[in-house]
């Protein structure tokens, strides 16, 4: 592929990128203009997310966050959801969520009602790096109580140690 | 032979009560050549009305084979029915290598009650150890078979029996989102079960109170953990905590006035104690780590709980009243939920290594560190509860995608399944003595 026909693919994608997942805000004009706002730090508002994107969005879509056993540490891959679900909160501070920890079936149930917490945390922590606010987020721990997945071995203990995100308000 | 002999006994069992939904099943796991064989013959019936259903014999027979102390001779092999002491011919029971006799018999009582008589002999003296009369309702025959099982065991062994004790438990039933869960009492040969509350989100921790009046357990049903306290007779119940955060781990005091608990709302798990009449809570451990599942030693004075301070999971000691945490386990890599022997002198806990959960008991009688030694097989057995005379621990594993319950002898030779018919069990606690 030669480097001009390059730049117009990805001049191309990325003007798809914009027009499906980043929608201008429409908004009632304010009465009195504020020159200050030129100084206000955040981009134009037409790269914020809306209520929409939660289902058409396919960064926002993904709502499950995976761990390693008996740790609550982020995975690399998992940064990318993160900050997508940090910047919705960020651009639309009335959304607020649940983070639902979970562990898998190994060890006692209320340590692991400790580890779903610790990993609920984890990821609150994550998404207010990301620009959400506290108040936003809620954390529940489930524990082992709540598996996705009933098999002992390691494919499905993989699958249940998780915190699942949870929108209460979009 | 002799197991298999056992196994029609307990195979009985299961088809008398087979009809009984969500009646617990037992089944045999291991024997134990080293127990004390006894022979308990039917009792007689000699009252105006019609027999019981309640064979008391067989269900006295079961709880001491349960126990690993003891091997109850199978029906089968009782040649002959005496039913009081002078038709007693020791020379039978001899002949059959039993070295105790139980024998009985039931007659009315005043307002519709029953009468029951029974006389323990040993067969190699000739000699009557015991002979008392109880009174029973004929609806609780159970309860009054469960009661002679723990004299006869406490006359022969020394120790007080804990057969006529309740067990708690949780079941789960469905899968996913549609799960039921019930918070269960039986008896604690898993008999007359009772739902103490049924709920569509999970359930767990049960723990009884002193006086065997109360339940306290975790809930989810208000979309958070939350703990209750509730009075089996009534069924009413109280929220007593419902923090941000986990409400967790519940477990009454020795003396019944205050829980001592896991709440989460400074921001992660710590134990603290509740007295129940004001609600008012203090705060016993402030650490970073997950500090939860709080036990208390019969004293009062101090918790042991579980704590990931020093990386995996251990069980630390701390003062009831606060104080700094001392290091109890040091054996093995993980280790959970520590629950108590009689007079605290031993401890169970879960010990995980690798993907393998055990019970492992540890034994500090004579001091130092203490011993430690493993009492179930694996993989994941979890959640030990120890009688409340330190004979056995009841403690919840997995087979298949299935929990199930076993009972184990504290020295681990004898083992047995407890297992609902349908659905999954964990949970157990078994419960403290009661008071005739």
């Amino acid at each position: 592929m030669n480097n001009p026909m390059r730049v117009i693919l990805s001049l191309a994608m990325m003007a798809s990128l914009a027009a499906c997942s980043k929608k201008v805000k429409e908004e009632a004009p304010t009465p009195t203009p504020e020159p200050t706002k030129v100084e206000t730090p955040v981009a134009v508002d037409d790269g914020k997310f809306d209520a929409s994107d939660l289902d058409s969005d396919s960064c926002l879509r993904q709502r499950v966050v995976y761990f390693d056993f008996d740790r609550a540490e982020i995975r690399a891959e998992a940064q990318a959801v993160l900050a997508c679900h940090g910047k919705y909160l960020t651009d639309r501070p009335s959304a607020a969520m649940t983070l639902e920890g979970h562990a898998d079936e190994r060890g006692s149930r209320e340590y692991n009602l400790g580890l779903g917490e610790r990993r609920g945390n984890a990821v609150s922590s994550a998404l207010q790096a990301n620009g959400g606010q506290a108040a936003q987020l809620n954390v529940v721990s489930y524990g082992e109580e709540r598996p996705t997945c009933s098999d002992s071995n390691d494919e499905c203990w993989g699958k249940n140690r998780r915190v699942e995100i949870v929108y209460t308000a979009k | 032979m002799k197991r298999l002999q056992w196994f029609f006994v307990l195979f009985g069992l299961i088809v008398a009560h087979a009809s009984v939904a969500q009646t617990l099943a037992v089944g045999p796991v291991s024997g134990n050549e080293a127990a004390l064989p006894i022979a308990v013959v039917p009792f007689a019936f000699e009252g105006a009305g019609m027999p019981p259903d309640t064979d008391i014999g067989a269900v006295i027979g079961g709880d001491l084979s349960r126990s690993g102390q003891f091997r109850a001779l199978a029906r089968q092999d009782i040649v002959e029915m005496p039913a009081r002491p002078a038709d007693v011919k020791f020379a039978t029971w001899r002949l059959l290598k039993q070295d105790f006799l139980v024998i009985g018999r039931i007659s009315d009582a005043d307002a519709g009650a029953l009468r029951i008589e029974f006389e323990l002999f040993d067969v190699a003296k000739q000699t009557r150890l015991m002979g008392l009369a109880i009174g029973a309702r004929p609806n609780d025959l159970r309860g009054a078979a469960h009661q002679i099982a723990d004299l006869v065991y406490e006359k022969i062994l020394g120790v007080r029996g804990a057969f006529w004790t309740r067990i708690a438990y949780v079941t789960a039933t469905g899968i996913g989102r549609d799960t039921q869960y019930a918070l269960m009492v039986a008896d604690s040969d898993g008999f007359n079960p009772q739902t103490v509350v049924r709920s569509r989100e999970p359930l767990l921790s049960p723990a009884w109170s002193p006086d065997n009046k109360r339940l306290a357990y975790v809930s989810f049903e208000r979309g958070n953990s939350s703990i209750y306290i509730q009075e089996l007779t009534t069924g009413s119940r109280q929220v007593v905590a419902s923090y941000r955060g986990i409400n967790g781990a519940p477990a009454f005091s020795p003396d019944g006035s205050k829980l001592a608990l896991t709440l989460s709302q400074s921001g992660n798990p710590e134990i603290y104690v509740m007295d129940i009449a004001s609600r008012r809570t203090t705060q016993i451990t402030k650490h970073f780590s997950i500090d939860t599942e709080p036990v208390w030693m019969p004293d009062g004075a101090t918790l042991l709980f579980t704590s990931d301070r020093a990386g995996k999971p251990q069980i630390y000691s701390v003062p009831a009243a606060g104080g700094d945490a001392t290091r109890v386990s040091f054996q093995g890599e993980y280790n959970a939920r520590a629950t108590i022997g009689y007079q605290g002198k031993t401890l169970a806990m879960a010990q995980g290594s690798g993907n393998v959960y055990r019970i492992a008991v540890l034994d500090r009688s004579r001091g130092g560190a203490g011993d430690t030694s493993l009492i179930s097989p694996g993989n994941l057995d979890e959640s030990p509860s120890f009688a409340p005379n330190g004979s056995m621990i009841l403690y919840a594993t997995r087979e298949g995608k299935r929990g199930v319950l076993f009972a184990v002898s504290a020295d681990g030779r004898v083992r047995q399944r407890l297992v609902l018919a349908d659905g999954d069990v964990r949970e157990p606690a078994w419960g403290p003595f009661r008071q005739r």
